[in-house]
């Protein structure tokens, strides 16, 4: 897992950051021309990808969900095999066998993506069983779902049973408003995913999923104190989904008062400015890791677009073990 | 060899199993209760009640079973994997294709089935075709102790998700089963009675019925062959044919009901490929499209009793010879 990167530091964040924003508007991009199938992205919810995957350590497995683009690039995924397995290409992580959706890599811990609502919830116990059966294993399992799958009975069984067997789970809960095509508040009766964890009698909390600092600071100290007692722990990052359910989508079913409001507090530009206002970032070197960002970018999409298609032999392996 | 009954035998696979594989360990709604044996030799950790709640048990399975472990899950009743259909369907049988190959998922659920409790049909419902229908999963269903014991270990061992279905009235039942290291391969149909007018393929208790009618049409002077799938996916299509290219005549017989059912694709094979050999049509004997009754003679006669096979092979025998 040599790809992992482990640097906390604020500039490391901002940079993950705008990897995954730019990565998700290539793909966005490359959907809206008609050349790929649609994709689920994560704009507006990169603090809490980055926030929490930079609290973990390499020993460490994830489980998500249909917006994993974010965990998966702050784990150190390389965007190049990211877009060539969105395109169905044989270089993808999945040999183009998983589209966007249901995009794993074993070799960054980053296990069963599942895209069916609260898969993930139902998976991670048992991948956090394995840890605990495992002699000298230390890791944890972090798991990334949403407010959606918090209404789906899944949620309250796997939160029960990591609770009842002590199951090393951190849950992340990125609570951005929007159910598929269904406003949060129409089928919550209340604020907080973060209220129903308690009930479980998980430490629960809840975070401005905006500010990838308070994230990390967060996850951190429920990593720890997971790592300690071997006790599941829940996180709720509060944050909004900036573009639409699926690519493309024209979002005419979204207040554009309350769009404009969660773009005012975008991650990016929240951690930016507070860079610059400290006199920790200049606009030379802003631009700077933009311009290197969109390279790298530009050169992933590049290798995904001259990569080829799987051999059609492929279209009936590894249905078996 | 040893007499015991099927529940003996599937209590000596898991037992055996356990010890032979620290991996291997089992999870579901009583079963540290109602298995205090495996959990006095192999600990709290290895076996494990649930809450009752099937959809959570076949997830954990199926994370713990990409993550290294060889999870056992019991599930009680086969009408309870509706709960369960999607982390065993979507998650353990897809995950493995979609990831292309990263994970594998060495998982065993076992759940009851069949008529013989009347329990009606909440707890008794013959779905095995549904787990057929789905890529990445395999099926299993004995009808002897020894091909309960073989099988489950032969499914223990396998790196894929098994569903491992017993019938219900079979649990009581005892045979012979071999001494000591006893694994039955999946995917191979077993021989219950050589014969050379007419093969009937089944599979469960509906297996021991064709072969009593064979021992009743015997006496009547037709030869039945009589042919145990236990295994339906991988199906033992070699066996199926090589079979049907002999007698020339092919009952299906099957307690679960008969649109879509195995029975259908048993037919369709022959039909394929066996069609020059066919001296009468394929037939079927099944369940009725009925949800399973309770009233004991009601749910006798949801099931394809050893009369009816008799019946059924006889004429079909005739429709050979005067057609």
């Amino acid at each position: 897992m040599q790809h992992v990167q482990h640097d906390p530091s604020p500039l490391a964040l901002l940079e993950t950051m705008m990897q995954i924003r730019a990565y998700e508007e290539a793909v966005a991009g490359i959907a809206a021309g008609g050349n790929s199938p649609g994709t689920c992205t994560s704009v507006g919810q990169e603090a809490a990808a980055v926030g929490v995957v930079r609290a973990l350590a390499r020993e460490d497995r994830i489980l998500t969900n249909h917006r994993s683009a974010g965990h998966l690039i702050a784990r150190g995924a390389d965007p190049g095999r990211l877009v060539a397995e969105v395109l169905g290409k044989r270089t993808g992580y999945c040999k183009g066998k998983s589209g966007s959706l249901h995009i794993s890599a074993a070799e960054l811990g980053v296990v069963l993506t599942s895209t069916i609502v609260g898969g993930e919830l139902s998976l991670a116990p048992g991948v956090a069983l394995a840890r605990t059966m495992t002699p000298g294993d230390e890791g944890i399992v972090a798991t990334f779902f949403g407010d959606g799958a918090a209404c789906e009975g899944v949620f309250h069984e796997s939160l029960n049973l990591a609770v009842v067997w002590k199951l090393p789970i951190l849950y992340v809960c990125e609570n951005n408003e929007w159910q598929a095509f269904v406003r949060r508040r129409d089928t919550m009766p209340m604020a907080h995913v973060c209220d129903w964890a308690a009930s479980h009698g998980l430490v629960a909390e809840t975070v401005d999923g905006n500010d990838v600092e308070a994230v990390h600071a967060a996850a951190t100290r429920l990593v720890a104190r997971i790592r300690e007692t071997g006790e599941p722990a829940f996180l709720e990052t509060l944050t909004y989904r900036t573009r639409g359910h699926f690519e493309p989508d024209d979002q005419a079913y979204v207040d554009p008062a309350e769009l404009a409001a969660w773009r005012a507090r975008d991650p990016i530009e929240l951690l930016a400015n507070r860079l610059r206002a400290a006199g920790r970032l200049g606009d030379g070197r802003l631009a700077q890791i933009r311009a290197r960002v969109q390279a790298a970018i530009d050169e992933a999409v590049a290798f995904a677009n001259a990569s080829p298609y799987p051999e059609l032999s492929e279209l009936v392996a590894d249905v078996y073990a | 060899m040893s007499v015991i009954t099927v529940n003996e035998a599937i209590t000596q696979a898991l037992a055996e199993e356990m010890r032979r594989d620290p991996a291997v360990l089992m999870f579901g709604e009583g079963v540290a209760t109602k298995r205090a044996n495996l959990v006095a030799e192999f600990g709290a950790a290895r076996v494990r009640n649930t809450p009752l709640a099937e959809g959570i048990i076949a997830g954990t399975a199926a994370g713990a079973a990409a993550s290294g472990l060889r999870p056992i899950v019991d599930l009680l009743f086969a009408p309870f994997l509706c709960f369960a259909m999607d982390e065993i369907v979507n998650s353990a049988g897809k995950l493995r294709y979609l990831s292309g190959g990263q994970f594998k998922f060495p998982m065993v659920v076992l759940a009851m089935t069949g008529a013989g409790w009347t329990v009606g049909a909440q707890h008794n419902h013959n779905l095995e075709a549904w787990f057929v229908h789905s890529p990445g999963l395999k099926v299993v269903m004995p009808s002897s102790a020894a091909d309960f014991k073989g099988l489950l270990k032969a499914a223990i061992r396998d790196d894929n998700p098994v569903l491992f279905f017993m019938d219900l009235a079979l649990g009581y039942q005892a045979g012979e089963v071999p001494e000591g290291e006893h694994v039955v391969p999946l995917g191979r149909a077993a021989t219950l009675r050589e014969g050379r007018d007419v093969t009937l393929v089944s599979y469960a208790k509906t297996a021991l019925h064709c072969a009593a009618a064979a021992d009743a049409l015997a006496p009547q002077g037709i030869s039945a062959e009589v042919l145990d799938l236990r295994s339906l996916k991988p199906l033992d299509e070699a066996a199926i044919l090589a079979s049907a290219r002999k007698t020339g005549r092919v009952l299906v017989v099957h307690e679960a009901s008969r649109l879509c059912g195995v029975g259908a694709e048993v037919a369709a094979l022959v039909a394929e490929h066996a069609f020059g050999s066919l001296k009468a049509t394929v037939r079927r004997l099944t369940g009725p499209d009925v949800p399973a009754p309770s009233s004991w003679p009601l749910e006798q006669a949801f099931v394809p009793q050893a009369e009816a096979i008799a019946a059924t092979a006889h004429a079909l025998v005739a429709e050979g010879e005067y057609a």
